[in-house]
């Protein structure tokens, strides 16, 4: 299987993603924002990072990058796309998925494992899982509470659009475990083609007991069965 | 022309950087500031003469880059 992570000035989760990429047999090319079309791939990653300063608004600027225009085709026509953190912020600007995200809510940038429950399992990216497993992956934000008015929530509900959701090793949705202030403790959604995955959690640094954990392990592996 | 925009966030969108800015002014003893919201300004010169083209134009970019429409409001204002 191809993939093709897009490398932005101020990305610095790129390589993590082609490591935990190139681990789980993914043949990975790197692309730079400024190009204009991908290579032949299917799955494009958008990795975590700070684009272009965090400038204007999280991921505002890369979304009108060049390489975006192909990216958005790929996704039209159904091809993979997995956002991870400032590529989640990218995806929301650019229109893939609804929402937005909101600097967090007690305005402290946090960096620390948080326990995530796979509220979704049946698509391309966490089929993988075992529905409502109770895993555990960092975050490193500033801007990750999620924020969409009420229709949007209640579609991201009633079509089972949410993939994971913070909550604590129990399993509990509160405002304790509920790290940034994201409504209904969203953590990370899908498209209603199911093709586009953003999330805020970060599953490639986590695919390695010598990394201290493989709840993101699962990801990658659940993405081979999409062909 | 020289034109500004200034971008707001929606009423019903909580601000918690205007929130701060608004406790902390209450600390320095201006009790009678009850709420503040923060917000962006930019000064824009474009090379339009026509008034109502130059509206156009900026409203365009406003929607599509200044602002983000799910959390944000725009005022344009000419000089």
């Amino acid at each position: 299987m191809k993939s093709t992570v897009i490398v932005f000035p101020g990305s610095n989760c790129d390589r993590d993603a082609a490591i935990a990429l190139n681990k789980f047999n993914f043949k990975n090319s790197m692309i730079w924002h400024n190009e204009s079309s991908l290579p032949k791939t299917d799955l494009v990653v958008l990795p975590g990072g700070f684009s272009f300063g965090d400038y204007l608004r999280t991921g505002c600027i890369a979304s009108k990058s060049l390489i975006i225009n192909d990216v958005v085709q790929h996704a039209k026509k159904g091809g993979l796309v997995l956002g991870i953190c400032n590529g989640f912020q990218i995806l929301l600007e650019t229109g893939l998925l609804q929402g937005t995200l909101l600097r967090n809510k007690k305005l402290r940038f946090i960096s620390k494992n948080v326990y995530l429950k796979v509220t979704n399992n049946e698509n391309s990216f966490c089929n993988n899982y075992k529905k409502n497993k109770i895993i555990e992956l960092p975050i490193a934000h500033n801007e990750g509470n999620y924020f969409a008015n009420k229709g949007i929530l209640k579609d991201l509900e009633q079509k089972n659009l949410i993939a994971f959701k913070y909550c604590n090793i129990k399993g509990d949705f509160n405002e304790d475990s509920n790290p940034n202030g994201s409504l209904h403790n969203i953590a990370g959604i899908l498209n209603v083609e199911k093709n586009i995955l953003g999330m805020m959690p970060h599953p490639e640094r986590l695919i390695d007991s010598i990394l201290s954990g493989e709840d993101g392990s699962a990801l990658f592996e659940s993405l081979h069965k999409f062909k | 022309m020289k034109i500004s925009v200034t971008v707001t966030l929606k009423k019903d969108v909580l601000d918690p950087q205007g929130k701060v800015v608004s406790q902390t002014i209450q600390n320095m003893n201006y009790k009678n500031v009850t709420n503040v919201r923060q917000g962006k300004y930019f000064e824009i010169e474009l090379n339009e003469s026509n008034k109502d083209k130059a509206k156009k134009i900026i409203d365009e970019i406003c929607k599509k880059l200044l602002t983000n429409v799910v959390i944000e409001d725009y005022t344009i204002n000419f000089k």
